[in-house]
């Protein structure tokens, strides 16, 4: 039985709050509980799948008579297509399928023309230059700037191209605190597009079998995917199945069947052979979405103790050619008096922005945490004394002590000092991000007569190690270790779990997970009880035991008192196993420092480390949770310096959808860094686990950018920070 | 990458020059010309010809057209899906295999090239249940997240550890220097680089 009370927090800082979660709830975790199994190292369980190559992907999926599909796409970004001949293509042998007509609108370079399905990856290669087509061009739009001038082509069908897309906070108000401010600071921030790189690139492959189909697809959310090439195909839902056992990465880009996937399986229904219709990497870069880019101006004040007065941001942005989505998240974080912000998105002739890791928040932070820094500057103090005094978050409050002790804070010295041109600086943000446990998850725990556990649920994992919070859980509540539980996941007949994005997995699977053991173990003991005796209520598992039985069983033993071969229990995540509201804070925080070294002669920024604290709740599995937290910060180290889509101004064309030309971080750009996972009972949950995936790259890029700011003594405001802007901003002195 | 001059890569097939004079035609149908015999080379399509590769002390016999890479060979007509196409042109090392004892990237060769050639790949590094010493390193230290850089990460790490005894951090990042990972595994590989090496001395 849970008590009626329960301690959430962290270290001396605890507080008691009422159990307001249902009786059938697993029992509550407080800050208190100790764990045997959750909070440490576990490897995942589809590691050794991984390391030998043996994990299947959409892309390895082969079956007889497989046929190849891909999309004719227009390289033209304003434009419609006057002519369409398919005739040489279709007459090609090995073509088994085309689709595609003349009279579409093209606004964006990568829009569909038309579709091929082949027998072979060659023979489709060749029958895409067998297309005749001929398409009417029209000026382009490719830039936030462009699309706002006066007489700029409309990208919509009609109209302005730029769309208020909120307003928050009142400006008269804000006016006033600036009017009486000791300080008040102006300036621009800018941050590119970014694509997500997914290494895997979006795809499936479908299958027709007697009127149902099976699609293996590269999805970040199996039941919203199933859901919408059902929908598609005019199907109902539950003659959909869709398997991702594997998947290489989604990052937010991964949600939905994609018009590439519907084209596969309209070519399999019509065919009757099994389509595979994956992107290739310029493909992917082009329309597998991307992170709007943003120009954020913005006032702020304060008085001249360092308390923050008001905050002024008016930002534009584009989500491509779609109408929404390219806001910031900013000011956020710091304790203002009063804030005012007006953010536009503005379409342009460019791919569709989709949500990317932390949707607003890297780009909103960039120009926050910069802000502040310009604030310290003018104010002449400490920019950590200047966050520490604004911040109400009594575990930021921690971490900054945390974080400070690891980078040597003490050692950062005004900007821009020294001799030679090597300068190093240290730099600080914050991050944020809610609770963002959900429910609708199911998940079904069943222990068999011969002692296997095996846990289903019909969610992906989407490399974050999901398997392994199911494994480490059930492990916990049984009294096993985590590789004594398979864990099938991945295949949407088995019961539904969550998307993963809006880091919801972790809080959202944990309640029912251990729910669903919790049942299981009762319905076990309840076996044991009948055939050795004894009272079930007072048994329970440890450490592959039965204790408080009426004999010595071992976990093994007690499986074969399951007499009707298995024993089952469902775990439920309804809504009221989610209680913001008992959380010790309202949002998980985090803090992150960074070293750099720029070399002010050539403008090359090399990073030399990076310290993330983090908190995400009560930490199931330390090993992948510095994993996670690893991987955010290096995202947002390549964010920081690298990555930047470029568009040809006149064409609309990206110009570098590659790897080579498109960079990401690689093994020799590493910095140092140390991931320290800050563990806090949240209360959200019985369990106090709580959100991360997106939190670990939300500070990183300001981090860096006010790094490389305090080593060259000039402030940068742009993204990414290669040497033409470095020496630019040096220019400013 | 080191390569013999004689060879032929796809790289220099994209190119174009000399290449079509070699292999025939990129699609008979697109081309109207002949392709010419050169004096001591042997012609081989265009269309699809037989193949002998030697993988993990294997031999397998396979029928492909000559614009067929390595890594296509190796995963549409050997059943080998470890390796990974990811970018297609050399630029991520996921395709990563070894060939004649280094690493090469397999969408940047043709699988005619790598014939009489001893190819080894992901699937050859464990025996049996057995896993390589690097393999085992990468689950220990969670040296991957979604998994899909991992074979080729792998393969480059196991060409490191078994030429050096004792790497140093800046040989593991030259090592995995053509590897890219986007989730950011890259510290666990490290790590995994540390443990199997010191594994391998033992």
């Amino acid at each position: 039985m849970s008590p009626d009370k329960f301690r959430v927090g962290f270290g001396k800082q605890t507080r008691e709050v009422e159990n307001k979660f249902p009786p059938e709830a697993p029992p509550v975790w407080g800050a208190d509980k100790q764990t045997d199994v959750v909070g440490k190292d576990h490897v995942r369980p589809d590691a050794v799948d991984k390391a030998t190559g043996r994990a299947l992907y959409s892309q390895d999926r082969r079956f007889e008579g497989m046929l190849y599909a891909k999309m004719l796409r227009c390289p033209h970004a304003n434009a419609r297509v006057k002519k369409l001949d398919l005739t040489k293509a279709k007459a090609l042998p090995g073509v088994l399928y085309t689709e595609g007509q003349a009279g579409k609108r093209i606004t964006y370079a990568g829009a569909t023309v038309a579709g091929v399905a082949a027998t072979s990856e060659q023979i489709l290669e060749d029958a895409l230059r067998l297309i005749e087509v001929e398409y009417e061009t029209m000026p382009v739009v490719a830039t936030v700037e462009d699309a706002q001038m006066d007489g700029a082509p409309s990208v919509g069908r009609r109209g302005s191209n730029v769309n208020q897309s909120f307003q928050r906070g009142n400006a008269n108000r804000v006016k006033q605190l600036h009017a009486r401010a000791a300080k008040v600071i102006s300036a621009e921030y800018r941050t590119q597009v970014q694509t997500h790189s997914c290494l895997e690139t979006h795809g499936s492959v479908t299958v027709f079998k007697d009127g149902k189909v099976t699609c293996y697809a590269s999805t970040q959310a199996t039941f919203a995917w199933r859901q919408g090439m059902a929908r598609a195909l005019g199907l109902s839902a539950d003659d959909v199945t869709v398997i991702t056992e594997h998947m290489g990465g989604g990052f937010g880009s991964k949600f939905g069947a994609d018009e590439w996937d519907l084209f596969g399986a309209r070519a399999a229904r019509e065919t009757g052979r099994p389509v595979r219709s994956i992107l290739d990497r310029r493909e992917e870069h082009m329309v597998g979405g991307n992170r709007p880019d943003s120009i954020q101006r913005c006032t702020f004040s304060a008085s001249g103790d360092g308390q923050l007065l008001g905050a002024t941001v008016e930002s534009f942005g584009t989500p491509g050619n779609g109408a929404r989505g390219a806001g910031v998240f900013n000011p956020g974080i710091y304790r203002f008096q009063a804030t005012r912000q007006v953010g536009h998105d503005v379409r342009t002739h460019a791919g569709r922005a989709r949500a990317f890791r932390a949707p607003r928040h890297p780009q909103g932070i960039f120009a926050l945490e910069g802000m502040m820094d310009e604030l310290a500057d003018a104010l002449g103090m400490d920019p950590l004394a200047l966050r520490r005094k604004n911040d109400p978050n009594p575990v930021r409050q921690a971490q900054y002590d945390v974080g400070a002790k690891e980078i040597g804070w003490d050692r950062r010295k005004p900007g821009g000092l020294g001799d030679g041109p090597l300068k190093r600086g240290i730099g600080i943000a914050s991050s944020r991000w809610g609770h963002n446990g959900r429910p609708g998850t199911v998940v079904r725990c069943r222990i068999g007569r011969d002692g296997t556990v095996t846990v289903f649920n019909g969610a992906q994992d989407i490399g974050t190690g999901t398997r392994s919070v199911f494994a480490v859980l059930t492990a916990e509540e049984l009294g096993l270790d985590p590789s004594q539980v398979r864990v099938q996941l991945g295949n949407t007949n088995d019961p539904p779990g969550p998307a993963s994005g809006g880091s919801v997995t972790t809080p959202s699977i944990t309640p029912p997970t251990r729910q669903a053991a919790c049942e299981a173990k009762r319905e076990l003991l309840e076996a044991v009880a009948n055939q050795f005796g004894g009272d079930a209520s007072k048994m329970d598992l440890k450490d592959g035991q039965v204790i408080g039985g009426p004999k010595k069983l071992t976990f093994a033993q007690a499986c074969k008192a399951i007499a009707g071969g298995v024993v089952e229990g469902t775990g439920r995540g309804r809504g009221n196993l989610f209680d913001r509201s008992s959380g010790f804070t309202r949002e998980v925080a985090g803090v992150q420092f960074a070293e750099v070294e720029v070399d002010t002669e050539t403008g090359i920024v090399k990073v030399l480390k990076v310290v993330g604290v983090h908190d995400c709740g009560r930490v199931v599995n330390t090993l992948t949770t510095r994993s996670q937290i690893n991987g955010g910060i290096i995202q947002g180290i390549s964010y920081a310096l690298f990555e930047n889509r470029v568009l040809d101004r006149r064409s609309g064309d990206m110009l570098n959808a590659n790897f080579l030309d498109y960079k990401i971080l690689g093994a020799v750009d590493m910095p140092e860094i140390v991931a320290i996972p800050f563990s806090v009972a949240q209360g959200v949950t019985p369990s106090g686990v709580s959100s991360l995936g997106e939190p670990a790259t939300v500070a990183t890029a300001a981090a860096i950018a006010n790094a490389v700011s305090n080593a060259i003594g000039a402030r940068v405001r742009k993204l990414p920070m290669t040497p033409d802007v470095i020496l630019s901003a040096l220019e400013t002195i | 990458m080191p390569r013999d001059r004689n060879e032929i890569s796809r790289r220099d097939v994209l190119r174009g020059a000399g290449a079509a004079a070699i292999f025939g035609a990129v699609a008979p149908s697109l081309s109207a010309k002949e392709p010419k015999a050169i004096e001591g080379l042997t012609m081989r399509g265009p269309g699809a010809t037989p193949i002998r590769l030697l993988i993990n002390g294997q031999k397998h016999q396979v029928e492909l057209e000559p614009r067929v890479t390595l890594l296509d060979a190796l995963r549409d007509h050997v059943g080998m899906t470890g390796a990974k196409r990811i970018c297609d042109r050399g630029a991520c090392g996921g395709c990563t295999v070894m060939v004649d004892g280094k690493t090469v990237n397999s969408c940047l060769m043709l699988a005619v090239d790598a014939e009489g050639r001893e190819i080894r790949t992901i699937e050859g590094l464990a025996n049996g249940d057995q896993l390589h010493p690097i393999q085992d390193a990468f689950v220990k230290h969670d040296a991957l997240q979604c998994g899909f850089c991992t074979p080729g990460m792998v393969m480059s790490c196991t060409a490191l550890v078994e030429s050096n005894p004792n790497p140093s951090l800046d040989d593991m990042k030259a090592a995995v220097a053509g590897n890219l990972c986007r989730c950011g595994t890259y510290p666990h590989v490290f790590d995994a680089c540390r443990t199997a090496s010191k594994e391998m001395k033992k």
